[in-house]
């Protein structure tokens, strides 16, 4: 017992020492730490949403929608592709039904040119020589373009890292806040802002793709034909997005948001609030040019499908600023500038989980947790003291140490403190008791069997570990399985048992031993009492 | 000082002398519970069948009636409220809505602004939702934690014992989960995702004393090779009682004071958690020792492995 090396002593003190310089700052509100002096350690153990407060999403991609749109991309392509290119193709009879893009090719002669150059359009996916679209011939003058599974899985993925972007720009446009956006296997991603309690804000933003378009209205419309909703030859049908009913627009882009490079709410010269818009180099020449063709022609300012409103060019605008007009509110207006600003979501996102909780609950929730522990670790540290004397107050220390070791390393790591992780805490402060209580009935026992003191307590140490070892290893291995399939509550708390199983057995085991170590060569004990 | 002794020096209860009449009981217990289970089935909370909850501060109590009316009205499902911590806080489930995954939050949206405009000073304070797919397989997630929790506990038990330790601890394991699940169906409390990390410690504190009295059995088998099997744990369990009850005690209490003063959010996890405690306690004594009787370990059970390490480091 008394081979406890001077080495070893420092080694305990200081990891001891670092543990509760690191644990302190958590013990503080984030302001006045933040205050501190730039070398003090300021790194805090983050609270849950469940605790702190704050709202959670989950989205999910809509995959309808993402084939939908990708369909559409790959029509604009084509046609673009087969009217540029030289020589030009002529087609005809463009379907984009049962999910999937056919034409016929006018002229058979140009069939294999045409098909050749759809070859071009396609991608490879992977290493396995497949392409995102397959390209076939029927009926001998018609050619088909079907997505393949591995093209729209790929193509989903892609958006949906472009798709965090735009919504971590949209949620915190300043980048400041501390919110966390992440993707979530292939098609979610996890969104968790604290502080929002109220999370209608953050889903209307979010909810919004902001393609923004501008196309000419379709003068030539029959106004019967448009209410029955069919559009004459080369435009379609859109609803107003004031519910004023259908209005017909040509099939063909103008402009799109693509080309924005910036968005802000201000108002028009009657004092209603407008988006303002810049475009880029390229969105600006064209935007002039259409303007020019165009002046006193409506112009369709279409967002996600829905008309905002068709209002007449009065004078061609060249300058590569625009104004959106719609029915819009101060508040409405700035959404839909900060969704235009960040880009447009590449595909659609569908909440299909969401969690709110108020910071005045989640407070009053950490009050009780806090309190709760604070007694549940005097009641024990008390049971211990009355059971075992000196060697209580040692595995006391060992307690309280414990403690700090976990707030600790949870700092260190960032990990987050959820409320199925208070009762982690609590659980492995009493846990924690129980290496002490083998060790201390082990000593006990030893003594009994009548050995001398020294050769008891080294005894006591030696054939408890044993124990201690095989019923911590089924924890971790329990808390590890926990932590790699479980979910939500479920990690929150694996994480606590897991840092309190590690930091309980080396509190337990080693600074103990170093105390009762320390105790007996200074005081030279000739019994003990436990 | 005189220290608290909880379990004299030197006991020597006869422990498995009660053990048939334990193992009938524990039987006739477990199949009770899984029988509830199967019939009366669980509260499930949201989180495994989908379907939303907003909890909500009124300025004074309200009329749960009155309240379920007006809520109907809106047309988003037959409400279930209870009362939440005090008399003035309720918790309002609503059933998942059919159709799309979307539906259901916009369904708490619809709550969380109509309870403000009906009853003034209403403050809601937590809104929830979860659609069936994620329901789906959060339900598959707790379930597969559990399960692999299980298995890899069991498996290193075997690989650090024998089978019967890894069959008997794996057998205790699942009496206590029962007992736990019977508790819950019995009661109808509401079994969410914070239960199953509730199981998941009752899973971890059953085995830890499992293991600890298996450890003294298996100790006191290396060293009292000649000893019958049935005395053998009687030994073994009178050696490691003290242990026991100083432990169980400490967690209980501490879990005790968690119910009383914690969290009200927290109250079924520490009840499942101070449940299981107890459970397991008296299963490591009557569950786990004498599963290893029935399944047959023999007192030279180490010997002969031993035996055959010894044999190989001196050829003869």
């Amino acid at each position: 017992m008394l081979d406890f090396p001077k080495w070893k002593v420092w080694a305990v003190s200081l990891a001891i020492l670092l543990g509760i310089v690191l644990a302190v700052p958590s013990l503080f509100p984030k302001a006045t730490v933040e205050a501190w002096p730039s070398w003090a350690p300021k790194a805090q153990i983050n609270l849950g949403l469940d605790i702190a407060g704050g709202s959670q999403l989950l989205l999910e991609a809509d995959v309808a929608d993402a084939a939908k749109q990708r369909l559409a991309a790959m029509e604009d392509q084509v046609t673009t592709e087969l009217r540029r290119g030289e020589p030009r193709i002529q087609i005809g009879d463009v379907s984009t039904s049962g999910g999937r893009l056919s034409f016929v090719v006018r002229d058979p002669t140009q069939l294999d040119m045409a098909f050749e150059r759809m070859r071009t359009l396609t991608q490879p996916v992977g290493l396995t020589g497949a392409r995102d679209w397959e390209v076939s011939t029927v009926d001998g003058n018609r050619i088909v373009l079907t997505p393949t599974a591995s093209g729209a899985e790929t193509a989903l993925r892609n958006s949906l890292t472009v798709a965090r972007d735009v919504v971590r720009r949209r949620i915190d446009p300043g980048g400041t806040k501390e919110i966390t956006v992440i993707n979530q296997g292939a098609r979610r991603i996890f969104v968790q802002v604290p502080g929002v309690e109220d999370p209608e804000a953050l889903k209307a933003l979010i909810g919004q793709t902001a393609r923004l378009e501008f196309k000419l209205v379709a003068l030539d419309a029959d106004p019967a034909q448009v209410a029955a909703g069919r559009a004459p030859p080369g435009a379609q049908i859109l609803q107003m997005a004031d519910g004023t009913g259908p209005i017909a627009v040509q099939r063909r882009v103008m402009v799109s948001g693509e080309q924005l490079v910036d968005a802000k709410q201000s108002f028009d010269q009657d004092g209603r609030p407008v988006v303002s818009i810049t475009f880029n180099a390229a969105g600006a020449r064209r935007f002039g040019r259409v303007t020019q063709e165009n002046v006193q022609k409506p112009f369709a300012i279409i967002l996600d499908d829905k008309v905002l409103s068709a209002p007449n060019i009065n004078e061609p605008i060249l300058g590569g600023q625009a104004q959106i007009s719609g029915n819009f509110t101060v508040e409405s207006a700035n959404a839909l500038a900060v969704s235009l600003a960040s880009g447009k979501l590449p595909v659609k996102l569908n909440v299909i989980e969401e969690r709110t909780v108020s910071a005045e609950l989640g407070a009053d929730s950490i009050e009780a947790g806090t309190i709760a522990s604070v007694f549940a670790t005097l009641a024990v540290i008390g049971l211990m003291i009355v059971t075992y004397g000196r060697f209580g107050v040692y595995a006391s220390l060992a307690l309280l140490v414990n403690a700090f070791l976990i707030l600790a390393v949870m700092a260190l790591f960032n990990a987050t403190l959820t409320l199925p992780g208070i009762a982690g805490f609590v659980l492995t402060i009493g846990a924690a008791v129980d290496a002490n209580v083998l060790i201390n009935e082990r000593i006990r026992e030893e003594l009994r069997r009548g050995r001398k003191m020294l050769d008891a307590l080294e005894t006591g140490y030696k054939e408890a570990s044993t124990a201690i070892f095989d019923a911590n290893i089924t924890n971790t291995i329990a808390a590890a399985l926990m932590l790699f399939f479980g979910s939500g509550p479920i990690r929150g708390f694996a994480v606590v048992l897991l840092i309190g199983i590690i930091t309980s057995v080396f509190t337990a085991v080693n600074f103990t031993r170093m105390l009762v170590s320390l105790w007996v060569k200074s005081k030279r004990p000739r019994t003990i009492n436990i | 000082m005189k220290l608290l002794k909880l379990v004299p020096d030197n006991t020597n209860i006869d422990f498995m002398r009660w053990r048939n009449v334990a193992m009938i009981l524990s039987t006739l217990l477990t199949v009770a519970s899984l029988v509830l289970v199967g019939v009366r089935g669980l509260n499930l909370g949201i989180d495994f069948v989908g379907g939303q909850v907003v909890r909500a501060t009124f300025a004074q109590p309200v009329d749960i009636e009155d309240l379920r009316g007006r809520i109907d009205g809106l047309g988003v499902g037959e409400a279930t409220i209870q009362e939440f911590g005090n008399d003035r806080t309720y918790q309002i489930r609503l059933p998942r809505p059919e159709g799309p995954e979307t539906a259901s939050n916009e369904i708490v949206s619809k709550v969380r602004t109509f309870l403000p405009q009906e009853y003034p000073g209403a403050v809601v304070s937590a809104g929830e939702s979860v659609s069936g797919k994620v329901s789906g397989e959060l339900a598959w997630d707790g379930a597969l934690a559990i399960t692999f929790a299980m298995i890899g506990i069991a498996l290193y038990i075997w690989f650090r014992f024998e089978w019967q330790f890894g069959v008997g601890a794996l057998l205790t394991l699942f009496h206590d989960v029962s007992m736990v699940l019977g508790f819950f169906s019995l009661t109808q409390m509401q079994v969410d995702l914070n239960i199953v990390a509730a199981f998941l410690a009752i899973v971890g504190y059953s085995l830890n004393d499992t293991v600890v009295i298996y450890d003294r059995i298996r100790e006191n088998m290396r060293k009292y090779r000649k000893m019958e099997i049935v005395a053998l744990l009687n030994f073994s369990l009178n050696e490691t009682l003290s242990r026991t009850i100083v432990t169980s005690l400490s967690i209980m209490l501490a879990l005790a004071v968690l119910l009383a003063l914690g969290p009200d959010v927290l109250f079924g996890l520490t009840l499942a958690i101070l449940l299981g405690t107890f459970i397991g306690t008296y299963s490591s004594i009557y569950v786990s020792a004498p599963a290893l009787v029935w399944l047959g370990l023999k007192p030279d059970s180490f010997l002969r492995s031993e035996d055959e390490e010894a044999g190989l480091g001196n050829p003869a």
